[in-house]
């Protein structure tokens, strides 16, 4: 396996009134798990039900309720975060983070504050252009959603919904090593990436199942640096936390903007205060979602009703085991293993569909080729009409029918570009259609030569033009290729131009 | 027979199975019972048509022979268990009008075995007090009364339906819940049985959650061998409740053989109160002689973080309400204050919250707020679950050394008149837990047996405190002590 090394990126910088300003940004990202069930009930977690249709009575917070924990969110918990390289904790423990909205029906959120699942691990977020990052992460830990407000359906009243209350969450903390927007927005690509291929989380940005809050300070060059070094955070500048955003843009402007607004308050000699701001895209700023006097005290304390969640090593090694391969893992693999290059190798492997399509495809054939039909090709042909892979009409069967011909000098790749469009609307086996529409490629050098000497002697004045300058003999080429309908061999055809002109 | 309300569950159970009685018979003495002592305020919803159609099921199954051992026994059930279809409102106004769509496990548990549900008990509001005296239904009233003294009594509490309602057998039995002595001490008040099992022993799925580490449901009785009776139908495993212990439950009846020699009961001196009444010393004496005679050793113990319990219980136990009751809010069910033109949520959740919770369930949200809060948590809440620690140790440090049970006394007095603690410093009324408390701070199970009566006639309990787990071995020393007392007094009927 290739040990795949780059460079560090350079840090986003914004130039000040006196000198440069560095990013410094941290992120919460808050996945929602991949599971039937929610995490303390037996509720339904589909997506897009009726409001309040799936609502166990413990989600409702009914006298008298508990809740259960869910144990197959466990899994995934622990299986994120493997697929991070990260501690997984034997013993975790859950408390309560107490506060009142009416999306909260319990009043407080069981979370895991002081016991996490999930310890400390690490993300490689590459950039794209041969450098790439290494994100630590602080923790995952298990928590419940609130339910959905709705303040804007009736002018009187607020309806609420708890069909999300209680679904399962997982916090990823990462540690202040993100350095610029691109590289917030490559952290969460890559998290969300790993996430789909361990199948933890579907990473549905726009349905909410992924969001971030983002934590954001800036500091003078070289501060950072001394940060590394010693871990204090007092060479950083004071961050604020940009709440709840879903969505890769929105938080690249947002990091931006408030970035620009702390340069300016300190560039004018104030301080930046610590807080909690939302992002407004439609004004492009963010702002202060409550005041320090409103700050909440969630009274943390641990939860009464759940015992501390204790796994067995032997678990957490069986779940490693079956680990699917990951994105680092995989995209190296194909690097080595079909010689692709880097960039092809990211492409590929972007979506874990891609990249078992691609191996399908690749498998006892030429990868490049492989790759260049699946990312040229099907992948441009897709994305015309807004197609996944995953529905994708032409099956890695049928392409690599299709890639076997070119392979085997059946068809040209001309040729191979107008089966590919008939595969991909009609549907059916390449060997046959090539066959029944008679586009098999002509390398019969007889039938070639025949064409030829026909035109040849059609054309007296083209043939001596093209003698004095070898450059005329394409139209030659193209007027055989034009004979048999595109079907001729061009080398073929070219070699023997070639060879009657310049006899 | 006559006065069959007056009957206890196992000789219940036996006429039932000779066929002498039948559940309707039982019940329907019950439901006169209990018509003629509204003074008594004990039950609070009457339920006689399904309490019918559950005997009439009983008496079937009895017939066909399938009689588990609380079949056809009519019994009461606390107001703090979730019973559908029947209100169910923990005797606070926040849950005015709250029926819930689910059975508590216990009381589901109790109905599988076909006993016969006669209504819901009086407690105080979320139980949360020691006399009764906190419910919105009004206090619920001890059948006894001092000498000639008409003045009315406490019951006790929170329990104080379910100690009133069979101490004037208006049910054979009853259900209570026990956060910090609310089954021992109105057991207590009111001469009668009252067990609280070791943590985990019964489901608390369905049972309104005061403070969730300490709450558990017991059995209140008339004697030791129907505490075991029914305290084996309300064990068991609950997989829908976390901290229920995947235990099996064994035949707590069968193990009553009175036989007590060679058990060690420790006598904790640190319970020796100053001030304490001469005859709860007296009584407390005269339990430890009687073991003694029963041929148990009676040995003095330590348990050196007593004196911390109550402090530390009145900071957890509050905590965890003040986040437990959060739900509560005017949202979902139960009461929502009407408001003015502009309110918005914050006034709905203040007034409602204001209005719906009375006094005493006010102050506790408070504390339990406060010594959670950001900078408060360590200084309390923290120190408070170290004492709790401490204390288990204690315990365990003792039954290491081979002790069997302990012996206390389960009150500090006996019943105060209703209005007495009024106007009173509220730590006064949480000083009735002081011996209660360190059982349920330590998960361990606890049983009080009345065993005299003192110089106005009233009842007086002793307490004794097993190793967990083991309720079987601490009700068989528990009969034991009842045999030797041979408490028979009954309050003499006014209502």
């Amino acid at each position: 396996m290739l040990d795949l090394t780059y460079e560090m990126p350079k840090p986003k910088t914004i130039a000040g009134a006196k000198h440069d300003w560095e990013l410094v940004i941290g992120m919460e990202v808050h996945a929602q798990v991949s599971s039937n069930a929610k995490l303390f009930s037996g509720a339904s977690t589909k997506f897009g039900a009726e409001p309040n249709s799936n609502v166990a009575f413990v989600d409702a917070a009914m006298p008298g309720m508990l809740p259960v924990i869910n144990e197959f969110c466990v899994e995934q918990a622990v299986r994120t975060g493997l697929g991070l390289k990260a501690d997984i904790n034997l013993k975790s423990a859950f408390d309560r983070k107490n506060y009142f909205y009416p999306d909260l029906p319990q009043g407080y959120q069981i979370s895991q504050l002081y016991h996490p699942i999930v310890g400390e691990g690490e993300v490689l977020v590459e950039m794209g252009d041969g450098t790439a990052r290494m994100v630590r992460i602080e923790r995952i830990h298990m928590e419940q959603d609130a339910g959905k407000s709705i303040h804007d359906m009736d002018p009187h009243m607020s309806f609420v919904d708890l069909n999300r209350t209680g679904v399962c969450l997982m916090e990823i903390v990462s540690r202040p090593d993100i350095r610029g927007p691109e590289e917030a927005a490559a952290y969460i690509a890559k998290l969300r990436q790993i996430m789909r291929y361990l199948g933890t989380c579907d990473g549905n940005m726009q349905n909410g199942n992924l969001r971030a809050d983002v934590n954001v300070s800036i500091c003078m060059p070289g501060a950072y640096e001394k940060y590394q070094e010693t871990q204090d955070f007092s060479h950083l500048g004071t961050r604020c936390e940009i709440k709840n955003m879903n969505s890769m843009r929105f938080i690249q402007q947002a990091i931006e903007v408030e970035a620009r607004r702390q340069i300016a308050i300190v560039e004018a000699g104030g301080k930046v205060e610590q807080e909690t701001r939302l992002y407004d895209p439609d004004k492009g700023e963010t702002r202060s979602m409550r005041s320090k006097e409103e700050a909440h005290d969630y009274r943390y304390f641990p939860d009464p009703d759940l015992l501390p969640l204790e796994i067995e090593q032997a678990w957490v090694d069986d779940i490693a085991a079956h680990l699917p391969e990951l994105p680092d893992d995989k995209k190296a693999r194909f690097i080595s293993e079909f010689g692709l290059t880097d960039y092809d190798a990211s492409v590929l492997t972007a979506e874990v569909e891609s990249a078992a399509y691609f191996e399908e495809v690749a498998q006892g054939r030429n990868g490049k080729l492989a790759a260049n039909w699946v990312i040229n090709e099907l992948f441009g042909r897709l994305k015309k009409e807004d197609h996944d892979i995953t529905d994708s009409p032409v099956s890695p069967a049928q392409l690599g029918g299709i890639i076997d011909l070119i392979s085997s000098d059946a068809i040209s790749g001309k040729i191979a570009k107008d089966l590919f469009e008939i595969v991909y609307t009609e549907g059916g086996d390449p060997a046959q259609i090539v066959e029944d529409r008679g586009m098999k490629q002509v390398t019969d050098t007889g039938a070639i030569e025949a064409a030829l000497d026909e035109i040849i002697a059609a054309n007296p004045a083209q043939v001596e033009k093209a003698k004095v300058n070898p450059k005329l003999a394409g139209w030659f080429v193209g007027q055989v290729m034009k004979a048999t309908g595109g079907k001729a061999n061009p080398k073929a055809v070219n070699d023997l131009v070639s060879k009657k002109l310049s006899s | 027979m006559s006065d069959l309300n007056k009957l206890g569950l196992a000789e219940a159970r036996d006429a039932l199975r000779s066929g002498d009685v039948t559940s309707v018979e039982l019940t329907d003495a019950c439901l006169k019972a209990i018509d003629e002592a509204d003074a008594l305020n004990a039950f609070v919803h009457k339920t006689p048509e399904l309490a019918m159609e559950r005997a009439k099921a009983a008496d079937e199954r009895i017939q066909h022979g399938d009689a588990p051992s609380m079949c056809g026994l009519p019994i009461g059930i606390k107001d703090l268990f979730c019973t559908k279809g029947v209100p169910s409102q923990a005797a606070s106004k926040i849950l005015e009008g709250f029926k819930p769509e689910y059975e508590s496990t216990v009381s589901q548990q109790l109905a599988d075995a076909g006993a016969v549900m006669l209504g819901k008990l009086n407690m105080d509001e979320f139980a949360m007090g020691s006399s009764n005296e906190t419910s919105t239904y009004g206090n619920a009233v001890s059948p006894w009364r001092r000498g000639n003294d008409d003045a009315q009594l406490t019951p006790g509490g929170s329990s104080g339906g379910s100690a009133s309602a069979v101490a004037a057998d208006l049910c054979l039995a009853a259900t209570g819940t026990d956060t910090g002595g609310s089954i021992r001490q109105p057991a207590a008040f009111v001469g009668i049985t009252g067990i609280k099992p070791t943590y985990g022993r019964c489901s608390r799925w369905g049972i309104v959650a005061f403070a969730s580490s300490l709450d558990q449901a017991g059995p209140m009785t008339k004697n030791v061998r129907d505490a075991a009776i029914m305290l084996e139908t309300m064990c068991g495993h609950d997989p829908k409740d976390s901290t229920s212990a995947e235990l099996s439950v064994p035949n707590f009846e069968a193990m009553l053989t009175g036989d007590i020699k060679g058990k060690k009961i420790g006598i904790p001196k640190e319970y020796r109160m100053d001030g304490m009444p001469a005859e709860i010393e007296k009584l407390w004496a005269d339990g430890a002689a009687m073991l003694k005679a029963a041929g148990a050793e009676i040995v003095d113990i330590s348990l050196p973080h007593t004196k911390y319990a109550l402090p530390a219980y009145y900071v957890i136990a509050p905590a965890e309400a003040s986040s437990n009751l959060a739900r509560y809010d005017g949202v979902r069910y139960g009461r929502r204050a009407q408001l003015a033109q502009g309110d918005g949520i914050t006034e709905m959740y203040e007034k409602t919250r204001a209005e719906g919770f009375g006094p005493e369930v006010q102050r506790r949200v408070m504390v339990g707020t406060y010594v959670l809060s950001a900078g408060f948590y360590d200084a309390y809440y923290n120190r408070a679950r170290r004492v709790r620690t401490l204390i288990k140790k204690d315990f365990e440090d003792v039954f290491a050394a081979g002790i069997d049970a302990i012996l206390t006394p389960a009150t500090p007095s006996a019943a105060f008149g209703l209005g007495e603690m009024t106007e009173a410093d509220p730590v006064q009324m949480y000083l009735n837990d002081v011996f209660t408390v360190t059982v349920n701070l330590a998960g361990l199970p606890g049983i009080s047996v009345p065993a005299g009566l003192d110089a106005q006639g009233l009842p007086l309990g002793l307490q004794l405190i097993g190793r967990p787990w083991e309720e079987g071995d601490l009700l068989n020393t528990a009969y034991a002590l009842e045999n030797a007392a041979g408490f028979v007094a009954k309050p003499g009927k006014w209502w």
